[in-house]
């Protein structure tokens, strides 16, 4: 296939990756990581530098500060976004990573990219007001509004490709096993 | 000094095919079955189970489909027979009621250790099917002891199922054909549906396997395929062959009733957690559906077109099933079929089971398989698509043989 489209991928690498990968399953294993201090009321600040991979220890070239807090209708400070808006913000960005990737490999050339995510959340569940109300969203609802070089077919099978590669769409789509100590 | 030419390993299709071959180019060889001929038809498959490709289309090499119904599907039975006529007509050296219990490389060949002695062989086909064994997720260790799992080779009919609600996991071929059965015998019937392979059973007035082998796309070579081990991986699609010729997808299992969840992915205190991605899955088979008809289309080139209605997304899934307390009576565990090749003490086997083959040519001099999903094309693992893997197989196999061997 002949690429002539430019989204700023560099598929080459991840399809290398992939080849090496394959038959090193022990360098695939990476960690993430983030560490939060609290700070006041219910503000947390969080910092993510390091993370591992590829059997060393890697680290982002620099150091990434978020804030956490909820809005005045919380009664609270709002020096950030609630910590449940984070998932959207990785779920969007994971997906749109994905677009772009999936695009670049099939030759597609993007212009613009855009998602709008939402999640509806009751929170008598969180305020513990209806013990039969889940905590988390009850539902997720992304729409992508996508101007690429490609007809309406293709931009479907695009999404519908980075949503089956997508780390974070796996994550909140399936459980995980949490662990949450005191040390 | 060899007992045999060659050895082939199950008198399936498969093995049938190879023996017809190796008939014509006169090399001497056994066909070992651990059964009967067509075991695995007459043994371990459902009552119900018909053949998903059409009459006309179950040719053989050499031993065509002769009777009233070409349109129609056989039954297990019937494709047994059809299989046993096959092995009549080309008078394959079959020997059943021989378990082979090793395959062991020798300075110029194998020893095929079987229950009953050993066969020296040049060469050696692996005919055993890629179906010997259900596999069913480790999560399966998490269900309560309460409930009646069975996989496709225990089940038979709705009749032994016990009459409250049945969980079926996986919505390929065999899980469409099974959970639509149980719901018809009036149970409630909950399925579990990750990625899938959707079909509808006619396109256009005929039969869409008619289209997969006229549109050539059936014949596509395994070494043109993109993403080959992709394809060798995609579940069965969703067909059943009735006389109606009624498609089987998600919406016919909808209108019927059935449930439908996202992929069973975790059992948590005796709850089973399903994925909330059901709507992709839904998404990922309807694109690529679409994508075949358009393939279909372009080469008719008439302008005619034909789009089944896209997946109906029930307006809320179920993400979980309490298994504890009665909710769910029994599981079926549609979840795919693996290959055994535990008795292969020749390491050509990857982590993961599967044989390291190049179109049949395995990773050791001599050693041939055959009947594996596109091993060689597209129709390799469809009961017509045997003939043309086999003849080329058997063409290197007969190259190998007069090959002379290097001293060692």
């Amino acid at each position: 296939m002949t690429v002539t489209s430019d989204n700023g991928v560099n598929v080459q690498a991840l399809l290398d990756a992939r080849e090496a990968l394959k038959g090193a399953p022990e360098a695939a294993q990476f960690t993430w990581r983030a560490t939060s201090q609290w700070q006041n009321g219910v503000h947390t600040q969080i910092k993510v530098q390091p993370f591992f991979g590829l059997g060393e220890e890697q680290s982002h070239k620099a150091e990434h500060v978020f804030d956490a807090d909820h809005p005045a209708v919380f009664a609270a400070e709002d020096n950030g976004i609630t910590p449940i808006e984070y998932l959207l913000v990785g779920l969007s960005s994971c997906l749109s990573a994905g677009v772009a990737s999936v695009a670049q490999n099939r030759g597609i050339q993007l212009r613009s990219v855009e998602a709008t995510v939402e999640g509806n959340h009751d929170i008598r569940g969180i305020l513990g007001a209806d013990s039969d109300v889940r905590n988390g969203f009850n539902d997720v609802k992304v729409s992508f509004k996508i101007d690429a070089d490609a007809s309406p077919q293709e931009i479907e099978a695009l999404v519908a490709q980075s949503q089956k590669r997508s780390a974070v769409f796996d994550a909140l789509t399936n459980p995980t096993d949490v662990t949450v100590e005191v040390v | 000094m060899s007992d045999h030419a060659a050895v082939v390993i199950g008198a399936g299709h498969a093995g049938l095919a190879a023996s017809h071959f190796l008939g014509k180019s006169s090399i001497d060889h056994v066909v070992l079955e651990r059964g009967t001929v067509a075991n695995s038809w007459r043994r371990e498959r459902w009552d119900s189970l018909r053949l998903l490709t059409p009459n006309w289309l179950s040719r053989l090499p050499g031993h065509l489909y002769a009777g009233a119904d070409p349109d129609g599907y056989m039954t297990a039975g019937e494709v047994a027979d059809h299989i046993d006529g096959f092995a009549a007509a080309s008078a394959a050296p079959v020997r059943t009621g021989v378990t082979v219990t090793s395959v062991r490389r020798t300075d110029d060949g194998y020893d095929v250790v079987t229950d009953e002695g050993v066969l020296r062989a040049r060469t050696v086909v692996l005919a055993t099917g890629a179906c010997n064994r259900p596999s069913v997720p480790a999560f399966a260790a998490g269900v309560p002891g309460s409930l009646l799992q069975l996989t496709p080779f225990d089940y038979r009919s709705p009749d032994a199922l016990p009459g409250g609600r049945v969980l079926v996991v996986g919505a390929s071929a065999t899980g469409v054909q099974i959970a639509a059965e149980i719901r018809r015998s009036g149970r409630p019937v909950t399925l579990s549906v990750g990625e899938h392979t959707r079909l509808p059973r006619t396109y256009r007035d005929r039969d869409v396997l008619w289209w997969m082998e006229a549109s050539g796309l059936w014949d596509q070579r395994y070494d043109e395929v993109e993403d080959l081990e992709r394809a060798r991986r995609l579940p069965s699609p969703q067909l059943v062959g009735t006389p109606e010729r009624a498609t089987l997808d998600l919406n016919a299992l909808s209108d019927l009733g059935v449930d439908l969840v996202g992929r069973w992915s975790a059992v948590r205190d005796g709850t089973a957690l399903f994925s909330g991605g059901l709507r992709n899955v839904f998404a990922l088979a309807d694109l690529k559906q679409q994508r075949l008809l358009d393939g279909f289309d372009a080469w008719a080139d008439d302008g005619a077109r034909e789009r089944p209605e896209p997946t109906r997304a029930p307006a809320t899934s179920r993400l979980q099933l309490d298994l504890k307390y009665g909710e769910v009576d029994a599981i079926v565990w549609a979840t795919g079929y693996r290959p055994d090749y535990g008795w292969l003490d020749v390491p050509v086997v990857d982590e993961k089971g599967r044989l390291r083959h190049d179109g049949g040519v395995v990773d050791s001099p001599g050693l041939y398989a055959l009947g594996l999903p596109v091993l060689r094309r597209r129709k390799s693992t469809f009961i017509h698509g045997i003939e043309d893997d086999a003849r080329e197989v058997v063409e290197h196999l007969v190259d190998h043989l007069r090959t002379p061997t290097s001293g060692r």
